[in-house]
């Protein structure tokens, strides 16, 4: 394959468009096909065939407000159309080449305007099982450019240019790891993909892997180029079993048109990937954890140093980044570093992607420039809280992050400033909790989380989480004491300081934020022995006066 | 020094192949374990102790190796499931949607708690740590198909169908 047949391809995809009039392109995420998608899809087709009419029927990744789901853009008119079903095919395709459906039509204007589509560009457009749709929107460019015109070094350095920081949560970065993997000695060194996506209540990295999984390839493949490798792993939870169907068909694919391989594009760059699926741990998205578990082992953290960039997979320099920091690769090399840099904010730079869910109105994946206030994140892309309730907190970072309060919403979205509210980037689960939600009842959740996924190795996280389970039990159902609130402080600092891996040392965030921010809804279990949301149920009995 | 040869198939059933196949792709290589308990358990509904002893013989790993790797790994059965499997999601986003209570719910019904398949086989009560569909949270999953806004009234009108056939 070179860059000519890969322009050649393209050609011939928009040529095969050019043939139809309308493109009708339906959502096929797990969302909007929980609700019959495939059902709507086949709808759509026969009422095509019995129009007569010239359509491309598309099977699409997320497009991005689930809540609206099932979804189906019609272009070139680019009319959205909400909670379509098999019922409304031949209204959609009479209403092709005239006037857009009205009842079926939504304004989401609000909802998109904010957003920046880096990692989503292809999102919605293209057919995740067709390598052809992904080449068509300027896939592997990036790769057969970089193998044909940059140095290894001129890749690490337009990484480092762009000021990428790992999307997986911890902001570490990413030249400075590619550098250190790139220079680390070794003839034999492994890339590595993350996508065991286990914080509950995200799915950004499913959605990527589902909608768009060759710009996963195409980014290990030049991350392998950088550093030295040839060889690369995508672990996959396997609660995601489309994410892995799509990714082994995408690898199959891009074997086939030899952009996976020996001699790629004519150089002497060979690469190949392998899917590992996980087996429903949340330790193993810690990185030590996860490359033991890709050896067939228990899913146990080790000390580091050594860090995998120097002893990783079977002892060798191995670089592992999270699904989304791959993503943001392609787009970097087409575009330039600069252009990168120049999104977002000081020192977090590019867009994030966010799972938006809970009490919120439009629910699903978003995408928007680093710095963006929380409240534009709720209030105008998420449409606010539903219900004429109130919002309470937004809770990010999953079990490692922690809940930023109502009056806080005026805080830009970074890694610093999310880190300084007590609460972390994390992957980019957002999930917002109104007046019904008890803050004493999600941390408990929380500490139940880690407790059940503590990998028992090291005892402050095995018995730590364990202890602040009991407590916080007793909190909520109104058995605490002070006292008890006492020692969960003092526990939690234990827990942080002295834990082995980053699940034991971030397992107290809920803890600590719900503490700094909504003290006073543990003061109220405590001392008058009531849930302010009514949530929690009080065993003990309420002194009746005399 | 001897080849290694790998130990003969437990029965004639065809689903040993499957397993043997994904052993033999990765050349009998002892980081194949979790590949191959996945075949297992995709083949079987569940790992048994002669299909453990089978893959850690076959694979050349310590029997106690492959018994730690199995009970480690929450996706790995140990138990046959149930005709049906409803499993509800108890992600953060369908936590503070109530799916806890729709678990209550099921456990009232089924007379089972979690994790556990009711007595005549048929059903089993499962949960699931986040099944990745926060957006149409709170949600169950019916023999692996999600349905989503789940409420107490249609969850148990889909067991009850389950229950009469």
């Amino acid at each position: 394959m070179t860059i000519e047949e890969l322009e050649q391809i393209a050609k011939s995809v928009s040529q095969e468009n050019e043939k139809y009039d309308f493109e009708v392109n339906v959502c096929m995420d797990l969302a909007c096909a929980s609700q019959g998608s495939e059902r709507l899809r086949e709808a759509l087709v026969k009422a095509v065939e019995a129009s007569g009419k010239k359509v491309l029927v598309r099977r699409t990744g997320c497009m991005g407000p689930c809540s609206s789901g099932p979804l189906v853009r019609v272009d070139p008119q680019q009319a959205l159309y909400h909670h379509v079903d098999a019922g409304h095919a031949e209204a959609v395709v009479a209403s092709l080449g005239g006037e857009p459906v009205p009842d079926l039509q939504c304004d989401l204007h609000e909802h998109f305007d904010k957003q920046v589509r880096v990692v989503l560009e292809n999102a919605g457009h293209i057919d995740p099982e067709k390598i052809d749709d992904y080449i068509s929107r300027d896939g592997y460019k990036a790769l057969l450019t970089v193998l044909t015109e940059m140095m290894p070094n001129g890749v690490i350095h337009r990484i480092t240019e762009s000021g990428l920081r790992g999307r997986g949560g911890g902001g570490y970065p990413t030249g400075l790891k590619w550098g250190t993997v790139a220079k680390a000695p070794g003839d034999l060194k492994y890339v590595v993909c993350n996508g065991d996506e286990g914080d509950p209540g995200a799915f950004m990295d499913r959605s990527v892997m589902e909608g768009d999984p060759h710009r996963i390839i195409e980014g290990m493949a030049i991350a392998a180029y950088a550093v030295g490798a040839s060889k690369g792993f995508i672990y996959v939870r396997a609660e995601y079993p489309v994410a892995v169907a799509r990714l082994t068909t995408a690898i199959r694919e891009a074997r086939r048109r030899g952009l996976l391989g020996n001699s790629i594009c004519n150089t002497t760059f060979n690469f190949d990937v392998e899917i590992r699926l996980g087996a429903g741990a949340f330790v193993c998205g810690e990185e030590t954890a996860l490359l033991v578990s890709i050896e067939g082992l228990r899913g146990l953290p080790r000390p580091r140093p050594p860090y995998p960039a120097v002893s990783g997979l079977w002892g060798k320099p191995t670089l592992i980044n999270n699904v989304e920091t791959y993503a943001n690769v392609a787009p970097i090399m087409r575009n330039g570093g600069k252009w990168f840099f120049n999104m977002g904010s000081e020192r977090s730079k590019g867009t994030k992607v966010f799972a938006l869910t809970g009490k919120i109105t439009n629910t699903g994946l978003v995408e928007v420039p680093m710095g963006i206030k929380l409240w534009e994140i709720i209030d105008v892309i998420g449409g606010g809280v539903p219900g004429g309730h109130k919002l309470k907190a937004v809770q990010t970072g999953g079990p490692s992050g922690g809940c930023i309060p109502a009056d806080m919403l005026g805080l830009g979205v970074s890694y610093d400033a999310l880190m300084a509210a007590g609460s972390i980037m994390g992957s980019g689960g957002m999930i917002v909790m109104d007046d019904t939600s008890c803050m004493v009842n999600v941390a408990r959740f929380f500490v139940e989380f880690c407790k059940t996924e503590s990998c028992g190795k090291c005892i402050p996280c095995r018995a730590g989480t364990s202890q602040m389970f009991t407590l916080l039990t007793r909190i909520c159902n109104g058995t605490g004491t002070m006292e008890d609130l006492d020692l969960l402080v003092s526990l939690c600092g234990t827990i942080k300081e002295t834990s082995l891996c980053g699940l034991g040392q971030t397992a107290p965030n809920p803890v600590l934020s719900t503490l700094k921010y909504f003290r006073n809804e543990y003061i109220e279990h405590i001392v008058h022995k009531r849930c302010p949301a009514g949530v929690c149920k009080m065993e003990a009995p309420v002194e009746v006066l005399a | 020094m001897q080849a290694f040869t790998p130990p003969p198939l437990p029965s004639d059933d065809k689903r040993w192949k499957i397993v043997n196949g994904t052993m033999r792709k990765n050349g009998f290589a002892r980081h194949a374990l979790i590949e191959t308990l996945h075949t297992v358990q995709s083949s079987f509904g569940y790992l048994d102790d002669d299909a453990i002893r089978f893959v850690a013989r076959s694979l050349r790993v310590p029997l106690s190796q492959a018994y730690g790797v199995v009970t480690f790994y929450h996706y790995f059965s140990l138990k046959p499931p149930g005709k049906h499997t409803m499993t509800v999601c108890l992600g953060t986003a369908c936590y503070i949607k109530g799916s806890d209570k729709l678990v209550a719910a099921a456990a009232k019904r089924l007379g089972i708690p979690q994790g556990q398949t009711t007595k005549d086989g048929n059903i089993s009560l499962m949960t699931a740590r986040c099944v990745g569909a926060c957006s149409r949270a709170p949600v169950a999953l019916f023999d692996g198909e999600v349905a989503g806004e789940m409420s107490d009234e249609q969850m148990l009108e889909r067991l009850e169908r389950w229950a009469v056939e």
